[in-house]
């Protein structure tokens, strides 16, 4: 399976919180350039797995490779600077700053100048700190933002918080961006709106993994599919495919989403 | 227009700040002591501000290094470790003088490392743990002046150090005063200029700081820890750069202290005084350098002015009343008040987009 497109790949990974088996044996691999759609029921492990991979929880065992390099997900720094970038399922903006200094703070680990550029306001320090604004009001528009700027994140509505938790994370430059239920609590425009969004940054060229809720967006918008079930993979494949495949029906069944 | 109105209001406080202490001069010097020792605590409260205003780690052990600041410019400037150690005096024969212009720089550096051996430990905590740990911090450093006496005399225990050096300056030490141009400048003024001159660049490196890829860093450390590591940044460096660089400033202040006063002992380094810096950054507004110097100013300017308003209340109360107490209270009462009505500080920073 291994190709020279595969942005992420993992394989075996577990992981137990005391006596539950949370993760057993996963694996997956991601190729450049798709949605990746994360499914299953609540309490399936899907958030843990992202968790795993981010480098927020170790995982008890497991290989991990990003653009065929492994990379060990200790600390979540690391795995920002290696290349995934995520969102949260509970945004997690930085409340008391404005929208534009949060697309700034992603930009942080792609920029270079110290303490001593800025307190000297060396030339340096000048040129790159135009050079974070201006992409940081470059990746406001991208996601549509960029009227909002000034505003303090916290002032922005919902559906926009969201997508400022993108942009910020696109700001990172990421090999994959991660997004966590992005489509959470959002109404069906701002659904329809986000889907649109991750599709636009997706014929950009980038890697996208999804974890949902929301099957019917999952559906529409991935490329592939895999379904979780009390910590282990049971299906994998296109989303027509999976949709029929009768283990994951049964996993559904019960939770009133198999109907979608 | 635009253009020229800031720039006259600039001018004006500028005027303002440097006639100040002429115009306080013949009401006493009293009055321009308080203005200094204010000045020296919004240099502290600055770089107190740094870790809890920019960085959001509440320190109550602040005041450790501006006793590291204090001991070091006492004990390079004052006869103590000679007189405790004859077999210097053959390298010394005129006494340990070292000029102030080593002694900052050093008490600047020892303070910030100092800074990251404190910081170091209380990485992990967070809130009401790290407080409780840097207290204990700033209590260690006090114990410790307190009895490096034994066995080896070196900062002479709680009798303190005297006879520190005064600040010189083109050979003239500011502890005397000079005329110039018909004007009389008394020791205090003299310091008043250095002391403000330090603030002034003090509040320059916040806002540089405050307006740079590291200080939106430590910001966003501030606003949520998990987000900022989720950004790639390492919140453990940047933890630490903010320690040491809010504790170079307190052994800065420090050192100025030690050589204004001339005196120092370990009293001066209690619990109260972290707990005042942190009030003063709280006060005023945290992480917003105006509103952290005028928390600075109105603490240690206020209980003074205090002292006159409390002495004809304790007559009224027919001397029953300490008057020191019912200052205390009247502060403690201010603050209260203060908080109650603006939780975010008396001068917090704009919010840009008004949250409804």
């Amino acid at each position: 399976m291994t190709l020279p497109s595969t942005v992420l790949q993992v394989s075996g990974v577990s992981k137990r919180f005391g006596g539950l088996q949370a993760l057993n044996e996963v694996s997956l691999s991601i190729q450049t350039g798709q949605i990746y759609g994360l499914i299953g029921p609540n309490g399936a492990g899907k958030t843990t797995f992202f968790n795993v991979i981010t480098g927020l929880y170790p995982a008890d065992c497991g290989q991990f490779q990003l653009m065929e390099r492994s990379y060990e997900p200790r600390h979540i720094h690391k795995v920002v600077q290696a290349g995934i970038a995520r969102t949260f399922q509970n945004i997690r903006l930085f409340k008391n700053m404005s929208v534009l200094e949060n697309v700034m703070v992603g930009e942080h680990i792609k920029t270079h100048v110290g303490v001593w550029g800025a307190l000297f306001n060396t030339k340096a320090f000048q040129a790159e700190e135009s050079l974070i604004v201006n992409k940081a009001k470059a990746y406001l528009a991208y996601v549509g933002l960029e009227s909002l700027g000034a505003e303090l994140a916290s002032s922005l509505s919902y559906g926009d918080q969201r997508r400022l938790e993108i942009a910020r994370a696109l700001a990172t430059e990421p090999r994959l961006l991660a997004l966590d239920e992005p489509a959470a609590g959002m109404n069906a425009t701002e659904k329809l709106q986000l889907q649109a969004l991750i599709q636009k940054i997706r014929d950009g060229g980038q890697s996208v993994l999804l974890i949902e809720h929301d099957v019917r967006m999952v559906m529409g918008l991935c490329d592939r599919v895999s379904v979780l079930d009390e910590g282990h993979l049971i299906c994998e494949g296109v989303p027509q495919d999976v949709q029929k495949d009768p283990r994951v029906i049964e996993a559904y069944l019960g939770h009133g989403e198999a109907s979608a | 227009m635009k253009i020229l109105k800031p720039h006259a209001s600039t001018v004006l406080l500028a005027v303002a700040l440097l006639v100040l202490p002429l115009l306080l001069q013949p009401l006493g010097n009293a009055w321009v002591r308080i203005v200094d020792v204010a000045l020296i605590y919004v240099l502290l409260a600055l770089g107190l501000n740094i870790v809890v205003g920019f960085a959001g780690l509440l320190d109550l052990g602040y005041v450790a290094f501006f006793a590291i600041g204090a001991y070091l410019y006492a004990l390079l400037a004052s006869p103590q470790l000679l007189e405790s150690w004859a077999w210097l005096q053959v390298h010394f024969p005129q006494g340990l003088h070292t000029p102030w212009w080593v002694v900052l720089p050093l008490s600047a550096v020892l303070a910030g490392i100092f800074g990251v051996l404190l910081g170091a430990p209380t990485l992990k905590l967070r809130g009401d743990y790290l407080a409780i740990v840097t207290l204990g911090f700033g209590e260690i450093i006090r114990v410790f002046m307190n009895n490096l006496d034994q066995p080896f005399n070196i900062t002479n225990g709680p009798k303190g150090i005297g006879g520190i050096d005064p600040i010189q300056m083109a050979g003239h030490p500011l502890s005397k005063k000079i005329s110039w141009m018909g004007f009389e400048f008394n020791s205090v003024t003299l310091y008043y200029y250095l002391f403000l001159a330090t603030v002034l660049l003090a509040v320059l490196i916040c806002y540089r700081l405050q307006n740079s890829r590291t200080g939106r860093a430590w910001m966003a450390i501030r606003e949520d820890e998990v987000a900022a590591q989720a950004m790639g940044l390492n919140t453990r460096n940047l933890k630490l750069l903010a320690f040491a660089l809010g504790a170079t400033f307190g052994g800065v202040a420090g050192s100025f202290f030690a050589a204004f006063q001339r005196f120092i002992s370990p009293e001066s380094f209690g619990l109260m005084e972290s707990v005042m810096v942190v009030a003063m950054v709280v006060l005023g507004g945290a992480g917003h350098i105006p509103g952290v110097i005028l928390g600075a100013l109105l603490l240690s300017i206020v209980p003074e002015a205090l002292r006159y308003v409390a002495t004809p209340l304790q007559d009224l109360s027919g001397g029953r009343i300490d008057a020191s107490i019912l200052r205390q209270l009247l502060i403690a009462l201010t603050m209260v008040l203060a908080m109650l009505c603006r939780p975010q500080g008396l001068w917090p920073k704009d919010q840009m987009g008004e949250p409804r």
